[in-house]
């Protein structure tokens, strides 16, 4: 069992709650028990099945497109989060 | 949705952006939900870190911007609102890449700053299907709100 960080404009999807538990031996995996769990969340993080590209998974501190990005493994206890980076243009 | 901003914090973040033409600025708003309204208690001014080039019809706010405000926000029992950005010499209209980038829920306030001077601010809010913005109303208070007022137990 792992814990993931909702960004607040997500949390009216997870009942209110800004972490939520998940389980999974890599970030896809968690990913995807956590949009089964919430399946809401599921447009606002893909575009199709690619992770849309504004969309940062973190585990601690690090980026795990640092690591090795979906397929980074995850273990028991670990704290991930979900980091929006917001961007605009005319 | 209903967004209200003091008179006071939205000079401030209009001057931050009327500072930043011809280039794009922005920043994050904090403060309490209630309903359907949202009350800014703070005004976060973030650097713009878009490609330098690409500044003058692109904001970015990277990540580590975001998770510090929100982490601050939670910490002491606000919530990040939403954000706002200019649209140098444009409509405060949201554009296609507006709409790609946006988040639900979030308070998206677009000022049109024209030769430099604000000429419009209008708040806007992704539709939960992705594929439009619905126009929210923007109100303006004379004095800053105090949170001892929202809390009600001070």
């Amino acid at each position: 069992m792992a814990t993931i960080k909702i960004p607040t404009p997500l949390r009216a999807y997870t009942g209110g709650n800004a972490e939520v538990n998940v389980t999974g031996a890599t970030v896809s995996a968690i990913l995807s028990d956590l949009t089964t769990q919430f399946p809401d969340l599921r447009p606002h993080l893909y575009n199709g099945d690619e992770l849309r590209n504004f969309v940062n998974i973190f585990i601690g501190d690090e980026d795990v497109r640092f690591r090795s990005g979906l397929d980074t493994e995850v273990e028991p206890g670990d704290k991930l989060r979900i980091i929006p980076s917001i961007a605009g243009g005319r | 949705m209903e967004l209200v901003i003091s008179t006071e914090l939205h000079d401030r973040l209009t001057h931050h952006l009327e500072n930043t033409f011809p280039n794009e600025g922005g920043g994050f708003l904090v403060g309490h939900i209630k309903g359907d309204t949202r009350q800014v208690t703070e005004v976060h001014l973030v650097e713009n870190t878009f490609a330098s080039e690409e500044q003058f019809h692109r904001y970015l706010a990277e990540a580590g911007a975001f998770q510090r405000i929100e982490d601050e926000a939670d910490a002491r029992g606000l919530s990040l609102l939403g954000y706002f950005h200019s649209h140098p010499d444009h409509p405060a209209i949201p554009s296609e890449f507006d709409r790609t980038h946006a988040w639900p829920y979030f308070a998206y306030l677009i000022v049109s700053v024209r030769g430099g001077k604000r000429a419009e601010s209008r708040l806007w809010e992704l539709a939960a299907n992705r594929e439009s913005f619905i126009e929210g109303q923007l109100s303006f208070s004379q004095a800053v709100f105090e949170e001892k007022s929202v809390n009600g137990n001070h």
